[in-house]
């Protein structure tokens, strides 16, 4: 008894060290999102070019779809642009945006400079789809599948690392199961 | 007069700084605004991360306190709020999760280290006294000589 006690702050130190361990290189700001598993919540709001047109979440049907959170107010959205352009241009890869509490003609003046890579883009000056997809700060980025339903959220910006090493095998994985 | 005036007017100083406090929101009496100021003080701002979305200034957080006065409004309850921005923004805004298998451990490690505890002290206790039965007081012999050592030592020398 006595001599298994001895071995006691070994013990202790070893349980702490691999909890502790455990915790090394992972990064609290990233918070998974509550909406990975469900559908992309209902919503009706302009198209960013064409306000007279409607886009509701019938958007996301029919194909993988990477739906980027961004504003011109946003340095990072700004830092991850050329990525983004990389990524529709050379990987044809759908992307819609979410031009998130910004001004129609802030964020159109900013298309035009640095180059358009979606789609479509979603109009949401006030933040509310924002909102309902637990949006906490730009830019963020989300895997949708072709049944509209969130596989994956990444927050912080998108480059070439993280389209290899995060989003491009969150991609194969859903187009596997799809 | 003018003394009267300025008084009046200091008077309601304080009133105006916690008029400023109280946020833009109208409530309909004390106990309203009382259950939103709870709501807002048990809500994590998802932005910021330790603090609760009454003492944030990120944008999110006004966000979520005009959600929550809105929904009071609309006459949702407590629990029906926290669960619509739980749901938006997952169990990180809780301040106060749910028990379940998940936080299991969060929640029984107090209980667990409050019951280890015991063990210890009871331990500890349980060894005393034995320590005490074994070996009882002095023999007579000893105490004999404890005894003449104590008046010995009381004497001068």
């Amino acid at each position: 008894m006595k001599r298994f006690l001895l071995f006691l702050p070994l013990l202790i130190a070893l349980v702490v060290g691999v909890v502790l361990f455990a915790g090394i290189g992972k990064d609290p700001t990233k918070l998974e999102s509550a909406l990975v598993g469900k559908p992309v919540p209902e919503f009706s709001l302009k198209d960013l070019h064409n306000p007279e047109t409607m886009l509701d979440q019938s958007l996301f049907q029919g194909q993988v779809t990477l739906l980027n959170v961004w504003g011109t107010w946003c340095p990072a959205c700004k830092d991850e642009h050329d990525d983004l352009m990389w990524l529709a241009e050379e990987k044809g890869v759908n992307i819609i945006g979410l031009n998130y509490k910004d001004n129609r003609e802030d964020a159109l003046v900013w298309l035009d400079r640095l180059g358009d890579p979606y789609r479509k883009t979603i109009y949401d000056p006030r933040g509310t789809l924002g909102f309902d997809l637990g949006v906490y700060g730009a830019p963020e980025t989300f895997v949708i599948d072709a049944g509209g339903v969130v596989r994956y959220r990444h927050v912080g910006v998108v480059n070439e690392t993280v389209w290899e090493q995060t989003l491009l095998p969150v991609i194969n994985d859903v187009r596997g199961n799809g | 007069m003018v003394r009267i005036v300025c008084l009046v007017l200091a008077l309601l100083l304080p009133a105006l700084a916690t008029a400023d406090v109280a946020d833009v929101y109208d409530f309909s009496d004390r106990a309203q605004e009382q259950r939103y100021q709870n709501l807002i003080a048990e809500l994590r701002c998802p932005k910021c991360q330790n603090q609760n979305i009454a003492d944030s200034n990120a944008p999110i957080s006004k966000d979520m306190r005009d959600v929550v006065y809105r929904m009071m409004k609309d006459g949702a309850s407590n629990e029906e709020i926290v669960e619509s921005l739980v749901g938006r923004f997952g169990e990180f805004v809780r301040y106060k999760p749910e028990f379940d298998s998940r936080t299991f451990l969060l929640w029984a490690t107090p209980a667990i280290a409050v019951f280890g505890g015991l063990l210890v002290v009871a331990g500890v206790v349980i060894r005393s006294r034995r320590v005490g039965q074994e070996s009882p007081a002095l023999s007579a012999e000893e105490k004999a000589r404890v005894d003449k050592m104590l008046t010995d030592e009381d004497k001068p020398s």
